[in-house]
């Protein structure tokens, strides 16, 4: 299972190219670079020095002691993933590319972005090595994280709103192709998840795998054995991809992705392609799409613009249909309450797709005999500093007039330097 | 002989290119859509492609985008771009839907193909399909006498034009200029070459899209070309002038495809 995919990036009936001819050549080109590249002992040093001395790897597993009462006495360890350089794991894929950016001669970098912790990730990289970077991102996120626009642009990037469509992460990635097509002589395209056309959710599964193969041996050195599962929160699910790969042939470990719930998978209003979408192509590769019965792509409801996502990486579709994985839909309430609950309890504010994976985890636990036994990894893939407007509204901490002034103000501020 | 196998053998007895029209259907409303891609045909479109609006076509520009959204919320449906495709190949006219692929697969492109057939219609572009993941599209193309039609760019490899070369059936439909459609002031040195390098791997008529969008330039890639492809233009002239643009830019693009000196 893990010697997936097949040559030409067919997971079973899953991932592939659905691509424009035109992007044909590009594809084959970073395929044999990536090829070449892991098997270069001077690209793996390059990037392993990056990944210790700039990205700060490895992240530590952390034994949260006071989150095993909600988890009905379980041991949960926390991969550390909002403890790497910019805050999440996104840096992990985003420097392995730039290197690969770098060997294929390009000097132009263009990225999509939804809450924009790829964008900044991207942003960051491209000043680290010198190149140009052009980082699209739906109009309707610049304005919910206008924040992470602000930083991205700091990081010298050029952030560009995209107007069409549902103005989203979608969007943003439709976008993203038609520059990619247009310039892909001199430009690379950082997807930023397992998803789009092969070579992609390989390559990309590949520079995540170091979240697992760490986590496999923390595990070991920390609880003398494996753990008896790994939860991770699933948008494009490069996070959860990174942690599960390295387990697959480990078939004692259960493998546990948490998909956006949105208002409750049964309202229809959420983001769970694996929960409750069919088999469909977006974006360059054949995966579990939510669709309308045309095969126009449907609109998606979650309270994590990093999950609000209609489609899903195609390695997760084939450890769905196989059963090696199980995905669930958890509603934004049933997140935001772990978000609180790992906040108070282990001082950890977690980004809320993040959230989405301990919410999964503590259901996890509930369901199984003798919870006290067990011992679970949860990928804690990002920070929540990004989310600390969007949680203080959902839990009434501040009053949205008090919100308003506080912008007020600083508009004003902003008048009289 | 496919209908567009009957349409090229015409043209080049005529000493001329061809001249293939695209409009998606559903725009601004079903009938007016129909009603544009007919009149196309009379003012001397050859050939017409039939869009098939989609929430998400990546290979489209501003224009194409905008119209297909408008489609869309005009309510348009699948079965409404099979109908679109059942009255325009009444006029006579070959007529082929431009699809992207995620609808055809929803549908089973199984069924789409026969229902493709059953309308009339004489085969698909599929602008986000490689004739590697086409193993049973092809298939039914063969069982059902469908012509199934994929692009090349100019950032194709030659090995890449011969594997389309081999796998298409009606003709080649050579994107003109690196990136998505729309009208450009100038269309480069590139289309030429990318034609002459279709020629040398297959025999098929090569066409000519992206970037067209007047009567000179017509009659420019008519001169190296076996089939000029308008689109976003013809989509402007509806927006813009309803139905009588539409025929009044067929017209122009008819007469700049009679004077495009061969070759």
């Amino acid at each position: 299972m893990s010697e997936s995919p097949d040559a030409a990036g067919h997971f079973g009936p899953y991932g592939g190219r659905f691509v424009p001819e035109a992007l044909v050549a590009a594809l084959d080109e970073l395929t044999a670079a990536h090829a070449a590249a892991k098997t270069d002992p001077e690209f793996t040093a390059e990037l392993d020095r990056l990944l210790t001395t700039y990205a700060g790897r490895p992240t530590p597993l952390t034994d949260a002691k006071r989150l095993a009462e909600h988890a009905g006495g379980a041991r949960i360890l926390l991969k550390r993933e909002d403890l790497a350089h910019t805050g999440s794991h996104k840096i992990n894929n985003v420097l392995g590319q730039a290197l690969l950016t770098k060997k294929m001669g390009k000097k132009r970098v263009i990225a999509e972005t939804g809450a924009g912790q790829h964008g900044v990730a991207t942003a960051t990289a491209c000043a680290l090595f010198g190149f140009d970077c052009t980082v699209y991102m739906g109009e309707e996120d610049t304005r919910r994280q206008a924040l992470n626009v602000a930083r991205m642009r700091l990081l010298g990037a050029e952030v560009v709103p995209v107007s069409s469509g549902t103005k989203t992460l979608k969007d943003a990635t439709n976008e993203a192709m038609r520059d990619w097509v247009t310039n892909v002589e001199t430009t690379h395209y950082v997807i930023g998840s397992v998803v789009g056309p092969h070579p992609f959710p390989m390559m990309v599964r590949d520079f995540q795998r170091i979240i697992g193969v760490e986590a496999r041996q923390q595990c070991l050195d920390l609880v003398g054995r494996l753990p008896d599962a790994l939860v991770a929160c699933v948008g494009g699910g490069s996070n959860a991809m990174g942690l599960f790969h390295p387990f697959l042939d480990d078939t004692s470990v259960a493998l546990v992705g948490c998909e956006a719930g949105g208002d409750g998978v049964e309202t229809g209003r959420h983001a769970a392609p694996l929960t409750a979408g069919e088999p469909g192509v977006l974006h360059g590769a054949r995966s579990y799409l939510m669709q309308d019965e045309d095969g126009q792509t449907a609109d998606t409801t979650s309270i994590s613009a990093g999950l609000d996502y209609p489609g899903v990486g195609p390695e997760h579709a084939l450890l769905r249909d196989s059963g090696r994985a199980t995905y669930t839909g958890i509603p934004d309430a049933d997140a935001m309450r772990a978000l609180e609950v790992v906040a108070k309890k282990e001082g950890i504010l977690i980004a809320i797709e993040t959230a989405h994976a301990f919410a999964g985890a503590f259901a996890w636990v509930q369901q199984q005999r003798d919870p006290e036994d067990l011992v679970v990894i949860v990928n804690t893939s990002g920070r929540g500093d990004k989310d600390v407007d969007t949680a203080a509204r959902w839990f009434g901490l501040v009053t949205g007039e008090e919100l308003a002034e506080a912008e007020l103000v600083r508009a004003h501020e902003g008048e009289q330097p | 002989m496919s209908q567009l196998d009957d349409l090229f053998a015409r043209c080049k007895s005529e000493g001329r290119a061809a001249l293939v029209g695209y409009l998606p259907a559903g725009f601004p409303s079903y009938d007016r859509s129909v009603e544009a891609m007919v009149a196309m045909v009379e003012a001397g479109v050859d050939a017409v492609e039939v869009g098939m609006p989609y929430s998400d076509p990546l290979m489209e520009g501003p224009v194409i985008q905008a119209a297909h959204q408008a489609a869309l919320d005009a309510g348009t449906r699948q079965a409404d771009v099979l109908r679109a495709v059942e009255a325009v190949a009444a006029t006579g006219a070959p007529t082929v839907v431009m699809g992207y692929w995620n609808p055809v697969h929803r549908y089973g492109f199984r069924r789409w193909a026969q229902a493709l057939k059953d309308a009339g219609g004489a085969g698909a572009i599929t602008p986000d399909l490689i004739p590697e993941e086409a193993p049973e599209w092809l298939e039914a193309c063969r069982e059902l006498d469908l012509d199934p039609i994929f692009l090349v760019a100019p950032s194709s490899t030659d090995e890449r034009i011969a594997v389309v070369g081999r796998t298409n059936r009606g003709f080649v439909y050579a994107a003109a200029v690196m990136g998505v459609t729309g009208a450009r002031a100038q269309l480069g040195a590139g289309a030429r070459d990318l034609v002459s390098r279709v020629r040398a791997q297959t025999e098929l008529p090569v066409g000519v899209g992206i970037g067209v969008s007047t009567g000179a330039q017509a009659t420019e890639v008519a001169g190296f070309a076996d089939a000029v492809i308008v689109g976003s233009a013809l989509v402007q002239a509806l927006q813009r002038d309803g139905v009588d643009g539409v025929r009044r830019l067929s017209a122009e693009l008819a007469q700049g495809v009679r004077e495009g000196v061969r070759a």
